[in-house]
């Protein structure tokens, strides 16, 4: 742990404190319409409501199980095309010759663009969401395993060679170790755009999933829905990003000390 | 194997041996560097970083290459390595043109391409494992080579609980449990303190007077190629040119005579000073 760091999480935490009693005194004044910032206590009973009755003939964990469920479908299908693919790239340039331009196109756009061709081309139903969300996710982590094996120095590669290691034992022992903590790096990355793409999917002939709970709110001015939803959802991805955090830990245990 | 080799380097005895004036040529060779070039691609044209490089590594040698830094010493050993091709000329081994690299020449870096991810043990057990050896087989190689460089009690810590001499050590293991016919060492010391390079000097010493392994040894630093070597070879700078080649006996009155002190003799003090005059008369040239 870095020097500092404990008096770090204190500064952080006093800034929340200070957000949420800022929150609290704004909205006892009644100076400001609920409309705009509903009081804490409305957004606590749209919470402990959308738990027990739901919300729109779902609960809020089946809302929120939902939106995970796709989430976790197309993140896994990426992980496991988009790392083999991406550490290929690095290692062989005739691979990344036909993937690049590909990728290269469709990273920039902003994911609702080709949305529209999803939808398409898929319907509007499950399907085109999963591959939004792959799409969304699969360049990230492409590019960063790229990257790292690209920057693995010659001479580990060079060195396993005099070890007497082929090319496939290079690629499994060697280069896909090495490029870890950029493929770490890459899976991050992809689960932040995946859930900040997920509200996008959900806009879009769902009739359940957190986003799709906060955009139909915001359609009947329930702005207590809406808070509860979206810090709910803020709360989960620093969660998810958590999660990863301590599976890189436990798998890169060499990590940052070396 | 026998220990002829040892008398053979060093016959006949006399002072400062001149390599071409002995008569080498009754013996084989182990490796043979034919008349070697090797341009690099630049922005502004080719560079020349080697140019006629021609010489013999005899079995059992220690040879110590010395020259100015960027005066091709590196490139010359990835080329016997097999990283790289010369641009004409070829290095054979046993008498066969090397194409590529494999663990027939081992190879210790100046940064060590350890395996983090692995412990001390699994680093060494690395080539065996790769080359596809029994288990039943390498395991006790592995152990006695940690013991070989002294790091039996920490076989089993990870790389970066090591320091910079461990993990040289480690580096020579690892090439060493593959018993390739010759090793190949690029500066290796560097980057060590005087105390821990010191130590390695002594052990890289010790493993090659009693395995006999052939040793080609990069170094800038003229008291280091005199304290290991027996043969000790000098680079010109720009391009690189073998402008000297002797033998030299101080590592094995080390070794024989327990010489601590050899570094104060007069002897040693006259081969430090044509060696260093060579070298350093390649860099004024240069910087004039
Ligand atoms: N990959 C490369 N491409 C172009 N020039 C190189 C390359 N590697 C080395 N050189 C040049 O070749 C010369 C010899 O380099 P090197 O063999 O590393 O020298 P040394 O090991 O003696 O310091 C230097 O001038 C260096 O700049
Ligand atoms: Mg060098």
């Amino acid at each position: 742990m870095k020097k500092g760091s404990g008096k770090n999480l204190l500064i952080s935490l006093i800034t929340v404190g200070i957000i949420v009693a800022a929150w609290f005194i704004v909205t006892s004044t009644g100076s400001v319409s609920e409309l705009f910032i509903p009081k804490p206590s409305s957004v606590w009973k749209a919470f402990i409501n959308a738990v027990n009755d739901g919300y729109k003939g779902s609960t809020l964990f089946k809302h929120l199980g939902t939106s995970l469920q796709r989430l976790m479908i197309a993140y896994l299908i990426c992980v496991v095309t988009a790392v083999p693919l991406g550490l290929l790239s690095g290692y062989n340039s005739r691979i990344r010759a036909v993937l690049e331009p590909i990728i290269e196109f469709y990273r920039p756009l902003p994911p609702l663009a080709y949305y529209t061709i999803l939808t398409l081309w898929m319907g509007i139903d499950e399907s085109s969401k999963l591959a939004l969300l792959y799409l969304a996710g699969f360049a990230p982590i492409y590019i960063s395993c790229v990257a790292g094996v690209v920057r693995i120095k010659e001479d580990y590669i060079n060195g396993a060679k005099t070890l007497g290691a082929n090319k496939r034992q290079i690629f499994f022992y060697v280069i896909f170790p090495a490029a870890l903590t950029d493929v770490f790096t890459g899976l991050r990355t992809a689960l932040g755009v995946e859930y900040t793409t997920l509200v996008a999917a959900e806009m879009v002939a769902a009739t359940a999933g957190i986003g799709w709970m906060v955009l139909d709110a915001s359609k009947y001015l329930r702005s207590d829905v809406v808070f509860m939803g979206v810090i709910i959802m803020g709360i989960t991805g620093i969660l998810l990003d958590q999660l990863i955090r301590l599976i890189e830990r436990k798998v890169i245990h060499w990590k940052g000390r070396s | 194997m026998s220990d002829d080799w040892k008398e053979k380097l060093y016959e006949p005895e006399g002072e400062l041996i001149k390599v071409d004036s002995v008569g080498y040529e009754e013996r084989t060779e182990l490796i043979e560097i034919d008349s070697v070039d090797l341009d690099y691609a630049g922005k502004t044209g080719s560079i020349k970083a080697l140019e006629n490089i021609h010489f013999n590594i005899f079995p059992g040698e220690f040879v110590c290459v010395l020259g100015p830094s960027g005066c091709g010493k590196s490139t010359l050993l990835k080329i016997i390595a097999g990283f790289i091709k010369p641009t004409s000329g070829a290095v054979r081994l046993d008498g066969k043109e090397i194409e590529g690299t494999d663990w027939h020449r081992g190879v210790v870096f100046q940064n060590p391409p350890l395996y983090e991810w692995y412990s001390v043990r699994s680093n060494i057990s690395f080539g065996p494992k790769m080359r596809g050896l029994p288990k039943s087989e390498y395991e006790p190689l592995v152990d006695e080579y940690i013991a070989k460089v002294g790091l039996t009690e920490f076989a089993d810590k990870k790389i970066y609980e090591l320091s910079g001499g461990m993990k040289q050590r480690v580096s020579i293991a690892r090439a060493l449990i593959n018993d390739p016919e010759i090793l190949l060492m690029d500066e290796p010391f560097g980057a060590l303190d005087a105390l821990t390079r010191e130590s390695v000097q002594d052990l890289t010493r010790k493993i090659w007077w009693d395995t006999g392994k052939t040793i080609f040894f990069i170094t800038h630093d003229v008291e280091e190629a005199l304290l290991l070597a027996s043969r000790v070879i000098v680079l010109s700078r720009h391009p690189g040119k073998v402008i000297d080649d002797i033998r030299v006996n101080f590592s094995r009155q080390i070794i024989e005579d327990g010489a601590d002190d050899i570094k104060f003799t007069p002897e040693f003090y006259k081969y430090r000073e044509r060696l260093l005059k060579l070298i350093n008369g390649q860099r004024t040239e240069q910087d004039k």
